[in-house]
């Protein structure tokens, strides 16, 4: 999903990097108040970013025959909501545009708009929608983990064909081409991303059941080993 | 319980993983006789895409550093996957012997209210 740095327009570039930078601010902003009323968290804040350093640096092969990498975002937006991961994604996302030539500081903020942004809203909406649907806990997190990295890559298709409609067909026929590229790739990769986050979540809910339920993200009942 | 399903949960990614490996077959080598390249990066197929659909696109930026070969970039990959999953470890650890060691306390504490 890293678009390559230099391959959006300037005027996309400065568009996408105009509209993720209220959500970096307001993420910045949640973190603090959520620190502020409760420092043990710092260190589980720590965790969801690393969660995201480690998921995004695998490149996994797909049934495409090409790789791709999950985001490692769903963790985070469900543990300190959706916001928090608008920085702590940019963090990432920098580190791989400056050290790895890998994304880029022209495309940066439209990364973090499809990865930091769209991602966590998809899994915290997701799951707020399939609590109140009923699903347990670890089916609420595969679900809300999986769509959101799905969901990142469907943004990133179409930011890159709102950039580069065909020249026939216009945005939908350029949606598809890169849609085909990305969001097919992404699929078991973003149920990988699903299963791997209901591990982490199923290490929280038996060795930090208190936090879980003062996050009010599990019942008493399911966090108890 | 628990336990089947996280070695459950391992194993349903390492299987995602390996089946492309098995399904995805090399396509014919070329004309040319040379081998078409498989696995590459998504990243660089829509970079490839955008040359297809606007040829006389040219990119306005550069990285400002680029990794002087694969294999640094790859020690660099390696790093950051490393740091994150260490500190992760690192996190769940600590987690696990608090859980323990008050556990143990409680216990101790049970016995001697009954002795």
């Amino acid at each position: 999903m890293h678009i390559m740095e230099g391959f959006l327009p300037v005027e996309h570039a400065i568009g996408w990097s105009v509209a993720s930078l209220p959500f970096v601010a307001w993420g910045v902003q949640s973190i603090k108040k959520r620190i502020a009323a409760n420092p043990e968290q710092r260190i589980l804040l720590g965790v969801a970013a690393a969660f995201s350093f480690v998921l995004s640096a695998l490149k996994i092969p797909s049934v495409t025959g090409s790789c791709s990498h999950p985001t490692g975002t769903g963790l985070g937006a469900l543990l300190f909501g959706p916001a928090a991961m608008a920085p702590i994604g940019a963090v990432v996302l920098l580190f791989q545009a400056l050290l790895l030539a890998h994304g880029g500081l022209t495309t940066l903020g439209a990364n973090i708009f499809s990865m930091a942004i769209v991602g966590p809203f998809v899994a915290y909406g997701v799951f707020k929608l399939a609590r109140s649907l009923g699903a347990s806990l670890a089916v609420g997190v595969f679900l809300a983990a999986s769509l959101a990295d799905l969901m990142t890559y469907v943004t990133t298709s179409v930011q890159l064909a709102w950039a580069f409609p065909d020249p026939a067909g216009g945005f939908m026929v350029s949606l598809a081409k890169f849609a085909g590229i990305f969001a097919v790739t992404q699929i078991p990769l973003a149920i990988s991303e699903g299963l791997l986050t209901v591990l982490v979540f199923n290490a929280l809910a038996r060795f930090n059941p208190k936090e879980l339920q003062d996050m009010k993200l599990a019942e008493p009942r399911e966090v108890q080993a | 319980m628990k336990r089947t399903q996280n070695l459950l949960l391992i194993l349903g990614v390492v299987f995602l993983a390996l089946v492309p490996l098995w399904i995805v077959e090399r396509p014919a080598a070329g004309p040319d006789g040379e081998e078409v390249a498989i696995f590459g990066g998504a990243d660089d197929q829509a970079k490839n895409l955008i040359g297809e659909i606007r040829p006389d696109y040219q990119p306005w930026f550069e990285p400002l550093i680029e990794p002087a070969s694969g294999e640094i970039a790859s020690m660099l990959f390696a790093l950051q996957a490393a740091l994150g999953a260490g500190f992760i470890g690192y996190y769940i650890g600590g987690a696990r012997m608090r859980e323990k060691m008050r556990r143990e306390i409680e216990e101790a504490a049970s016995k001697r209210d009954a002795a």
